[in-house]
């Protein structure tokens, strides 16, 4: 492979390196965040769960609204990179199209999810 | 599935056969894919034998049966890679699998490896499997210093330690074979490429080692790997590529932070 050709493919594998790298450390995170998650709607159902329980625990607190901001960035993270994966691996579709379609993917999950949060924290 | 004329060809058909069949109710009945891509399975009764091995029942087919069936082998002692084959619908290296290990039954499929062209029956075209070695940067890469005296590698130290586990590689891409990832995408090197840089890169004589780094990652390289384990399960000399390519991971992601890859 001459010079000229080996830079793209360089630059190809550093992305996908850094692809393979983002997923593993949006997973770390990920993993902590369901166990908050789910920790805390064991403790809160305790005594019942209804929408004003929750709206009164997440309404105003910044906090909440960081921790589900966090979650839904590393949840926009590693789906999308795995969809990614999964598409080129079943499907066969590779290249820089499908890595915007990704990329698209992965903004409107977290657009969604901060969405939600927002509407939580209001 | 061509059996009726093969019988018909050995001159076995209608009652004829049923009477040879009640003879032989102890034959093993043997289906053999015969084509390239595009094929049947062709059917043969072969007489069981003591320690009878897959390719013993191969060698039977050819020899006694239907001198055009194609297939490969050299050593049959295990050591040579050459004999892989589909058996029961998995990788095996078929000069040390016993019949009686693949069937409790008295009958058994054999096909060509999968992930890998057809030349012609049981023959594969290993030219992918192996430039993939090459891709993989896996061949050593001396020092520019002739002149420096010998290296001393520890048999104990960790770096050693982990290139002896993985050495023993013959090449006979059951592995390759068994890989699900090969299957979905054709340019990923495989287990027994990334297995053979995992070696190299644990030389400590090595100085291609930022090379290998760039060559053995992203889609096509260690990345794409799923630890489906596959294998691991099948490869014959009880080898863990999948450990090997965990390995390989670590170092890119470490050289990716330090900014090196």
């Amino acid at each position: 492979m001459s010079a000229v050709a080996a830079a793209p493919a360089r630059a190809r594998t550093r992305l996908e390196v850094r692809l393979w790298l983002a997923q593993r450390l949006s997973a770390v995170v990920l993993a902590a965040c369901i166990v908050i998650h789910i920790a805390t709607i064991v403790y809160a159902v305790r005594g019942g769960l209804s929408a004003g329980e929750i709206l009164a625990r997440t309404r105003g607190n910044a906090a909440w609204l960081g921790f589900y901001a966090v979650f839904t960035a590393a949840v926009a993270i590693h789906a999308s990179i795995g969809l990614r994966t999964i598409v080129a691996e079943t499907l066969r579709w590779r290249g820089r199209r499908f890595d915007v379609l990704a990329l698209v993917f992965a903004v409107l999950v977290f657009a969604a999810g901060l969405r939600a949060a927002i509407g939580l924290y209001r | 599935m061509r059996e009726a004329s093969r019988l018909a060809q050995n001159g076995e058909g209608g009652s004829k056969h049923v009477a040879a069949a009640e003879q032989q109710t102890e034959s093993l009945r043997v289906k053999v894919w015969r084509g390239t891509q595009e094929g049947g399975f062709d059917a043969f009764e072969v007489p069981p034998s003591e320690n009878q091995t897959v390719l013993d029942v191969v060698t039977y087919i050819q020899r006694e049966l239907d001198p055009s069936l194609s297939y490969r082998f050299a050593c049959r002692v295990g050591m040579c890679g050459s004999c892989a084959m589909t058996v029961n619908g998995r990788p095996r290296w078929t000069c040390r699998t016993h019949v009686s290990k693949v069937t409790d039954g008295r009958e058994i499929t054999i096909e060509p490896l999968r992930n890998l062209p057809i030349i012609k029956d049981l023959a594969v075209d290993m030219a992918a499997f192996f430039d993939k070695w090459e891709r993989a940067k896996g061949s050593f890469t001396p020092s520019a210093d002739a002149a420096a005296d010998f290296a001393v590698v520890e048999p104990t130290s960790p770096k050693r330690r982990a290139a002896d586990e993985a050495i023993e590689c013959i090449g006979c891409a059951v592995c390759y074979s068994a890989c699900d990832v090969v299957a979905w995408n054709p340019d990923y090197l495989g287990p027994a490429a990334l297995n053979r840089a995992w070696t190299l890169v644990n030389d400590v004589r090595d100085e291609g080692q930022a090379e290998r780094l760039a060559a053995v990652s992203g889609d096509a390289g260690c990345h794409a790997c799923h630890s489906h384990q596959s294998c691991k399960t099948y490869c014959p000399k009880a080898l863990n590529p999948t450990g090997a390519i965990a390995g390989l991971k670590r170092l890119v992601a470490m050289a990716t932070l330090r900014g090196e890859l």
